[in-house]
């Protein structure tokens, strides 16, 4: 592990300041820390903003919430408002990761994971992510990890969040505090870039910008579950995941709003294969025609290839359970 | 008795023994639950595993690795690293090992870092004063590499095959039984790559006074341990001290000493300082032993009421260039069933990839579970109860020479677990929401044996009884179930007792690997009590057999004395000594044991639950319920692991080992692990050793995995010959959603 500095933040500013500086925000520290042991990542100075006032989950003036940055994996798959309301959020946290990592990691640490692409944890090896430039040693390696959609020549590394699929599907919204003391926000769905020539650009975040909380609007209508599909039954990525919200209307689809994790390289969603399923009667036909809008582009590589018969027979059954549901 | 009384008890394995001492024991403690006395150090993390316990001014070594899988290593940029704050010495050279030694190797395993072989091999130590200071300067060395020709692809078409002429054999035509069959099965599986996974990484703490070597090890053998180490360093045996009293699980991959020993020992005595240095998980996935991937070709010939005329086992497995180990896949084939025509052969291919070696149940784990899979496959084609097919296909004698058994419980593993597991009202074919839900069963066996062994008792004038043997504790339960042994024979409660191990300088014992730990240091033990039995009888003027000892009392016919008084002032000390002997050879002895699971496989996903599973063994003599037990349980739930989750994923361009951690090398968690039961057996084996007790380490995984991967096929028809059976494996055989 290179050495670095330790900065332990006074205040959001403070933060900001050092991490404009080039400091690497840290919290939970449950990815950053290995990645910093294996070199994967190498900063030279950490600031700390864990001692930060952002553990507060409160109700927003429009009826939706505003989860701290801080606030842990844990305590938020716990909090009363998102298991009733929000329901997905909290089944995808619970789906993430060990109880042990729950408890430590955090909510914007979780929105900024890195990939768990094999080649990326190896410096041994070309990553364009990594090491910008040195090619990908996953387009023609092990990629059962690895993407179906979104990918470019230049990367193919899948996000591993469920939390952030999750929010993707409730169109969250993340806080954001610059350096210069301005705050923004951005939609979840313009947070992540697709890796295209730049694999290792993987949000919007400039130098300075620090997470202060994600927004969930008001809950949304209908019926909501999140589902993972991985190889053991806890403690691993997913091979793919659906967080889904349907609403009936009478006896058609009134409301679809679907997320996947573990295909892409962000949490994806596509409006052509929701706008297939609105106003449209939920039946069979309904529902695979949606997958085939889905995963019409869908680029397997050597590995995966899996993932378009499994993301396929895993968003049918998650639309038939969820408008089941809805219309009962 | 007032002199110091030395004496030595040593017995050659070359009759049965049907006395059944134990059984005449009056303690009561043989065979119990009772707790590991070490427990409540591991629970409260005082237990001094080999990288807890710092002599003063240690520093701290990393090893660096090849990255490139065949070549030279031509130079090592050294002054660079050196100049990082910390970092003292880069060392490298023709001591370094290149792998791991074999299990019982006794001598230095191929050394140099001058040539590479695999990627991963060690090839350079950095040591630092800080274990971070070390692992920035491993990470930063520059290696400048000529990049040579490997193989890396051990499937390829045109891959050399070698055959030793030893691990072939034929018997009968079994060409003409295939033909003759009324039924039969001919079917290919493989297995992937295993990684030991002990939860302990490979480390060791080294410190030399004057040529004295004092090393501190994650080892699971010490009496061969200390000569690899003594001579990949050049040194004698006599100066080489390796202390390992905690190990944190070995499973084949601490048997022979690993790189990170020698490199410590080299830095120590380079730096005149202790060193120690510790793997990484992905060190010890790359650096140490792999269990080889297999390809398996089974063919099974039966006749109309399902009892095997022929079985056709061969097996290709890979090793690293001159290494002799191969994965012995078909070691149970030869003697479990019937069948008069056989073909049974083992192939090896050298592959520039991390080194073979034994890994959890070396055999049988991999070999049994493919062999159990396709007489599933048999008893469905024939349309007989999986279970019957194997009660009818159980051999009189070893079919493949004739020779007797010394005890068959195979029959009585499967009646019991058929009976516990409640096979006749099994849920087959049937759901359970999303789940569809069956059940499999398959058969365990494990070979088995002893080692030559030694132990010294020590009865103290006050009562207490100190035992002493160089054999380790892999959290196997070996303190616990040595002290129930001297307890049951000398009449001393367990409080009363002190049991002291890894330590090379104790008496050398078989040490712990094989599943033959427990029988050969045990029985060293006992004999070194029945010695001190002797002696006390003849102070008393009875016959040994005529003694009772219980809670610190000898009685003898109508006397009881207090075994202080009996003893004066003087300690009795025995050294015992087990050796193999005409009992290995005279008869088959084996372990057995029955597996039965119950399976959901998510009709939707393809994903897998084990919803229950039980096992039944008989291994003679149980010498501590609960270990034994636990024993069980974790092969179990390798066996959970081996059908479902774990594999080693290779690079096929360079061999290069691309899950080399807990994170992708998906060993199961809790939750892959419904409630396991597991039945023992009543059996005591005379030929195995006199205490009638048997291997019981790896029974507990060989065939395990086939029991889930039948109950797949139970649940949805999909037959997965290729392991693990990961969601993908099953998906195309699932009905439409």
């Amino acid at each position: 592990m290179k050495s670095f500095d330790y900065i332990r933040a006074t205040d959001t500013g403070h933060a900001s300041a050092e991490a404009a500086e080039g400091a690497v925000i840290i919290a939970g520290g449950t990815n950053l820390l290995d990645l910093m042991k294996l070199e994967v990542m190498t900063p030279d100075a950490l600031v700390d903003i864990t001692r930060l006032d952002l553990k507060q989950i409160a109700a927003t003036d429009d009826g939706g919430l505003r989860i701290g940055t801080l606030v842990t994996n844990a305590d938020l798959a716990a909090h009363m408002t998102v298991r009733t309301d929000y329901p997905m959020l909290s089944q995808a946290l619970l789906a993430g990761a060990s109880g042990q990592l729950r408890n430590k990691a955090t909510t914007g640490g979780n929105l900024l994971q890195r990939t768990r692409c094999y080649y990326f944890y190896d410096t041994a090896t070309p990553c364009n992510k990594r090491a910008p430039g040195t090619g990908c040693a996953a387009m023609e390696g092990a990629t059962r990890l690895h993407a179906i959609l979104g990918g470019s020549d230049q990367c193919i590394a899948t996000h591993p969040s469920d939390m952030a699929v999750a929010m993707r599907a409730l169109d969250a919204v993340v806080e954001i505090e610059a350096s210069t003391g301005e705050t923004r926000h951005v939609p979840l769905s313009d947070f992540y870039l697709l890796p295209g020539d730049t694999p290792q650009i993987e949000t919007v975040l400039r130098r300075g910008d620090l997470i202060t909380a994600v927004i969930l609007p008001a809950p949304a209508q209908g019926v909501q579950s999140y589902t993972k599909v991985r190889d053991r039954a806890s403690y691993a990525f997913a091979m793919v995941s659906v967080a889904g919200r349907i609403a009936m209307d009478g006896d058609r689809i009134g409301q679809a709003s679907i997320a996947f994790g573990g295909i892409a390289p962000q949490p994806w969603r596509d409006a052509d294969a929701e706008a297939a399923l609105v106003g449209q009667p939920a039946t069979r036909e309904t529902f695979a025609r949606a997958a085939d809008i889905l995963l019409a582009d869908a680029k397997p590589a050597k590995d995966n290839a899996f993932k378009v018969p499994l993301t396929r027979r895993t968003l049918i059954a998650t639309l038939t359970d969820l408008c089941g549901k809805a219309a009962s | 008795m007032n002199t110091h009384t030395k004496m030595d008890a040593h017995h050659v394995m070359d009759a049965p023994d049907h006395r059944n001492r134990l059984d005449d024991m009056a303690q009561g403690i043989l065979g119990t639950t009772m707790d590991r006395p070490d427990g409540p150090l591991k629970v409260t993390g005082t237990a001094t595993y080999a990288h807890e316990d710092h002599p003063a001014g240690m520093l701290h070594g990393v090893l660096v690795r090849a990255t490139v899988p065949r070549g030279t290593l031509d130079g090592t940029h050294d002054a660079a690293v050196l100049a990082l704050p910390g970092v003292r010495r880069v060392l490298h050279g023709d001591r370094f090992l290149r792998n791991p030694a074999q299990g019982t190797a006794n001598e230095a395993p191929v050394q140099g870092s001058r040539e590479i072989f695999y990627v991963g091999q060690p090839v350079a130590l950095v040591v630092a004063e800080t274990f971070e200071q070390a692992r920035h300067g491993a990470q930063r060395l520059v290696l400048q590499m000529t990049p040579g020709d490997a193989v890396t692809d051990p499937t390829a078409d045109d891959i050399a095959v070698e055959r030793d002429p030893d691990e072939q054999s034929s018997m009968g035509d079994l060409d003409k039984a295939m033909k003759d069959a009324a039924f039969s099965v001919d079917q290919t599986y493989t297995t992937p790559g295993h990684t030991s996974a002990a939860m302990e990484p490979h480390a060791a703490v080294a410190w030399w006074d004057g040529d004295k070597l004092t090393i501190r090890a994650s080892a699971q053998m010490l009496k061969y341990n200390k000569n690899e180490i003594a001579d990949s360093l050049g040194i004698d045996v006599r100066d080489v001290h390796m202390l390992a009293p905690y190990v944190g699980g070995g499973f084949g991959g601490k048997l022979g000493i690993s790189p990170e020993a020698v490199a410590a020992a080299l830095a120590a005595r380079d730096l005149g300082a202790p060193v120690s240095v510790a793997m990484t998980r992905r060190q010890v996935s790359e650096a140490t032993m792999r269990r080889s991937e297999t390809v398996q070709q089974i063919r099974l010939a039966a006749d109309a009421d399902g009892v095997l005329t022929g079985i056709g086992h061969v097996a290709r497995v890979s090793q690293l260039e001159d290494e002799d180990y191969a994965e012995p896949v078909t070691q149970a084939t030869p003697f479990l069933y019937r069948g008069k025509n056989r073909e049974i052969g083992l192939e090896l291919v050298r592959v520039n990839a991390t080194c073979a070696g034994s890994v959890r149940a070396p055999g049988e784990a991999v070999g049994l579970t493919a062999l159990e899979i396709a007489m599933d496959e048999l008893a469905v084609a024939a349309g007989i109860d999986p279970v019957e097919l194997r009660r009818r296909n159980i051999p009189e004698v070893d079919p493949s020479d004739d020779k007797p058994f010394s005890s068959h419980t195979l029959e009585a593993a499967l009646d019991d677990g058929a009976k516990a597991f409640g096979w006749d009202g099994r849920k087959t074919k049937t759901t359970d929401g999303d789940w569809l839900v069956g059940s499999g069963m398959s058969s365990a066996v494990r070979v088995n044996m002893i080692g030559e062994s030694h132990a010294r008792v020590t009865l103290n004038p006050d009562g207490t009884l100190l035992i002493e043997t160089d054999m380790t504790d892999v959290g196997t339960g070996t303190y616990a179930i040595l002290t129930q042994i001297a307890g049951e024979m000398l009449g001393v409660t367990p409080d009363r007792i002190t049991t002291v191990l890894g330590d090379s300088d104790l008496p050398e014992s078989a040490g712990s690997g094989g599943s033959w730990g427990a029988s050969s240091a045990g029985s060293s033990v006992f004999l070194a009590c029945e010695r001190i039995r002797q002696e006390i009888a003849k102070t008393l003027d009875c016959d040994e057999g005529d003694l009772t000892l219980k809670d610190g009392i000898a009685t003898a016919a109508n006397r009881q004395v207090p075994l202080a008084q009996v003893l004066g002032d003087a300690p009795l000390t025995s050294t015992g000594v087990i050796e193999p002997g005409k009992t290995s050879e005279a008869v088959r002895q084996a372990t057995f044991g029955a597996f039965f699971a119950e399976v959901g496989v998510h009709r939707v996903t393809g994903e897998v639950r084990v919803r229950r599973m039980h096992g039944s063994f008989a291994a003679g003599r149980i010498l501590n319920a609960k270990t034994a037990r636990s024993q069980c349980l974790g092969g179990m739930t390798f066996g959970i692991g081996m059908a479902l989750t774990e594999a080693m994923i290779f690079d096929p361009r360079d061999g290069r080992l691309v899950n080399g951690d807990f994170g992708e090398y998906h060993i199961p968690v809790n939750a892959d692990v419904p409630q396991l039961t597991v039945n023992f057996v009543h059996e005591r084996d005379p030929w195995a050793n006199p205490m009638q007790a048997k291997g019981i380490g790896e029974l507990g995984i060989c065939g395990a995995g086939a029991c889930v991967l039948n109950a797949i096929h139970d649940a949805c028809g999909v037959r997965v010959r290729d392991l693990p059976a990961t969601l993908d494996r099953i998906l195309d055989g699932l009905p439409e959603v």
